[in-house]
């Protein structure tokens, strides 16, 4: 029996509008047709983040918030995250890596390439001879004049 | 009518056409190179690098004269995501924090690719850092789907009178390996490097109607791959049928002793049967992919695709895989976690952009990483430092690597029980105007189109999408297929049977016709058919 080419099932008809998943009415029951959908996840209830975790973030991540939609972009990042309580992981041992039951390969403490500083060196903005340079270090992170961040303004 | 050559299949048509010198390399560079040029409002590429292709085009041209070619792939144009690092070529991620960026060094694929001969045209489009779903974010503005410009789509849309209306309804190719899927689709190269973390390759690869191949974590080396998730990326293949994407894992998988995660196992390149026979399979139905949204089209388009396998022998039966809609949420964690750990190389001092502030270390970082980098990626640092706290560790890093086992283990039961491939659809619709699209936020639309292609990549499983028809909009839809791991072989076979079954149609594309013919004018060689 010539299998028909699919594109044919396709041809002409309307364009349908945008819609939601459908059962496949009219089909007869097979085991291996696609099933309905499951049910729409519940959304809990959010708690909202304070401002010292939000500065503490910034201050870990050495990025900002910048405004109050990156503040609400968390809040609902956090709000999706918390579906993961819905399921018991009771006795379940946290996954590392899908290669878990192989041993890692090591190489032989031997050198076999180097010696490329000038290539290396090539790509930084500031260096000295054959150091990369540096602003000075352990000066804990401080607003420059004039430019509060988001998070200092609503405080 | 006679095939055009740009439109060739890698192995079976132009790789012979090379081999006999029906077309030499530097012919084939160029055309690539001039279809590119005409193209360019695609902006699929974000370097093209003309003069060192057709140098490599000359040196192709040369091994052949001399009949010591060294490959299938020798001569062949191909184009890199612009995520992999290229010795002395801009690798940008489509971020500011790395334009200017000229690699030192090329990523292990990218040298395998070139030890063989291949022709490295250039660098392809992505979301930023390859974060998104819609090859939109990044900093050289989206890539535009091909198929938008194809005459199947034309024909359906509603009539316009203005070009405008055109301009407005272009869609999206998917993402994040949009520019590379787009470069394939519309036959400026014969097979693309992409990447997938969350289904990265085979979204843009269903929604541009080429085939895309997520191998098994570990089969092919990271090395150079500026990395996403270290325990999910994986190196992807993009190319325009599955015996060419079969070609591409040959020369790219093995072991890397620069790359730990690399499976040590021998790794045999294969060849696929021209005949594959699917009756002795098993292949399972997993019903939670009938996900919200999923169209009805595509849905129809599923059942359909198992009544063949049916039909021909194969046994179909009904799965479950329970964990599926926490995949999603397992993988927001994860992934935001990892990336908030892979960003912090990015401070400005040893490559990339650098803000001038120079009060402290910490300021300059601040301000290098405020300036370099776009919304979404500072957005996922934060989450993923959030989640990271001291805090919130247990609750939600590890918790999230708990489901992720559970995820892995359904997975495994199904294989465990006899079923050898899953077959599901890969995304949830055909590709929507890019006007639509970025209505809703990266977050959400990641969310929601990485929802059928996640869980591969949480698994570390092998997937691959094949281009399956047109929709009812004259765009492409194509259907997925998960295989065991390690196990390519088996699954590039039912991927190739499936689409000896389907014949998804040409793109009819007037730009590459039109160059394509203009150029044959010129020749006086013989036909290619």
């Amino acid at each position: 029996m010539r299998v028909l080419s699919l594109g044919r099932w396709l041809r002409a008809g309307r364009v349908p509008p945008r819609e939601p998943a459908s059962r496949p009415s009219g089909h007869r029951h097979s085991g291996h047709r696609p099933q309905g959908p499951p049910q729409e996840l519940p959304q809990g209830p959010s708690q909202k983040v304070s401002v010292e975790v939000l500065e503490h973030l910034e201050h870990l991540a050495l990025v900002d918030f910048r405004d109050s939609e990156g503040v609400e972009r968390l809040q609902k990042a956090i709000q999706f995250a918390d579906q993961l309580h819905e399921v018991n992981t009771d006795g379940v041992e946290p996954m590392d890596s899908v290669l878990e039951d192989r041993c890692l390969y090591l190489r032989e403490d031997d050198v076999t390439e180097g010696n490329c500083t000038k290539e290396l060196l090539e790509n930084a903005r500031e260096t000295v001879e054959e150091y990369f340079v540096a602003p000075p270090g352990n000066i804990p992170l401080v607003k420059l004049e004039g430019q509060k961040t988001f998070l200092q303004g609503s405080k | 009518m006679g095939a055009r050559l740009l439109g060739h299949a890698l192995r079976s048509q132009v790789s012979a056409a090379l081999k006999e010198g029906r077309v030499t390399p530097t012919e084939l560079c160029q055309r690539c190179l001039a279809l590119i040029k005409s193209t360019k409002f695609l902006n699929a590429y974000i370097t093209v690098t003309e003069e060192t292709a057709l140098k490599q085009a000359e040196e192709s041209e040369k091994r052949r004269k001399r009949g010591q070619p060294l490959g299938i792939l020798d001569g062949i144009p191909i184009a890199v995501k612009d995520n992999f690092n290229t010795a002395g070529i801009e690798t940008t991620c489509a971020s500011n924090m790395l334009k200017g960026y000229i690699s030192p060094y090329n990523a292990t694929v990218v040298q395998k690719l070139l030890d063989q001969g291949a022709v490295l045209l250039g660098k392809t489009n992505l979301d930023e850092f390859a974060m998104g779903s819609g090859s939109t974010d990044g900093v050289f503005g989206p890539v535009r789907n091909p198929w938008s410009y194809s005459k199947q789509y034309k024909e359906k849309s509603v009539p316009k009178s203005h070009s405008e209306d055109e301009e407005y309804n272009w869609v999206i190719t998917g993402g994040s390996s949009g520019g590379s899927a787009a470069a394939v689709s519309s036959f400026t190269c014969f097979a693309a490097l992409g990447s997938d973390t969350g289904g990265s390759t085979r979204n843009p690869a269903a929604h541009c109607g080429v085939v895309g191949l997520k191998p098994t974590y570990g089969l092919i080396s990271r090395h150079g791959l500026i990395p996403l998730v270290n325990s999910m990326d994986v190196p992807g293949i993009l190319t325009r049928c599955v015996d060419d994407a079969a070609v591409l894992l040959g020369s790219l998988a093995g072991h890397d002793p620069k790359d730990s995660t690399t499976i040590q196992d021998d790794f045999k390149p294969f060849e696929l049967p021209d005949l594959p026979d699917v009756s002795k399979l098993s292949i399972g139905i997993p019903k939670e992919y009938h996900a919200p949204g999923l169209s009805s089209e595509i849905l129809s388009l599923w059942s359909k695709a198992a009544d063949l396998f049916k039909n021909a022998g194969a046994k179909v039966v009904e799965v479950s895989l329970p964990h599926t809609r926490y995949s999603i949420v397992c993988y927001h964690v994860l992934c935001t976690a990892e990336v908030a750990s892979n960003m912090a190389r990015f401070d400005g001092l040893e490559y990339g952009h650098r803000s001038d502030v120079k009060d402290s270390t910490e300021s300059m970082y601040a301000a290098t990483r405020r300036e370099g980098f776009n919304d979404v990626v500072r957005g996922r640092i934060l989450s993923g430092n959030y989640f990271l706290l001291k805090q919130n560790y247990e609750k939600y890093f590890v918790k999230a690597q708990k489901v992720r086992r559970l995820i892995a283990n359904d997975f495994g039961k199904v294989f465990g029980s006899g079923v050898d491939i899953l077959l599901t659809p890969t995304t949830l619709s055909d590709a929507v105007p890019y006007t639509e699209f970025i209505q809703e936020d990266n977050r959400t639309r990641s969310a929601q189109d990485d929802i059928l292609t996640q869980a591969a990549n949480m698994a570390g499983l092998p997937a691959i999408n094949v281009p399956t028809a047109l929709s009812e909009r004259g765009l492409p839809v194509g259907l997925q297929f998960i295989g065991r791991s390690f196990q390519e072989k088996q699954l590039l076979t039912v991927a190739k049977w499936f689409e000896k079954q389907v014949q998804f149609p040409v793109i009819q594309l007037e730009e590459a016709e039109r160059h394509d013919n203009g150029v044959f004018q010129h020749q006086k060689s013989a036909s290619f058919s």
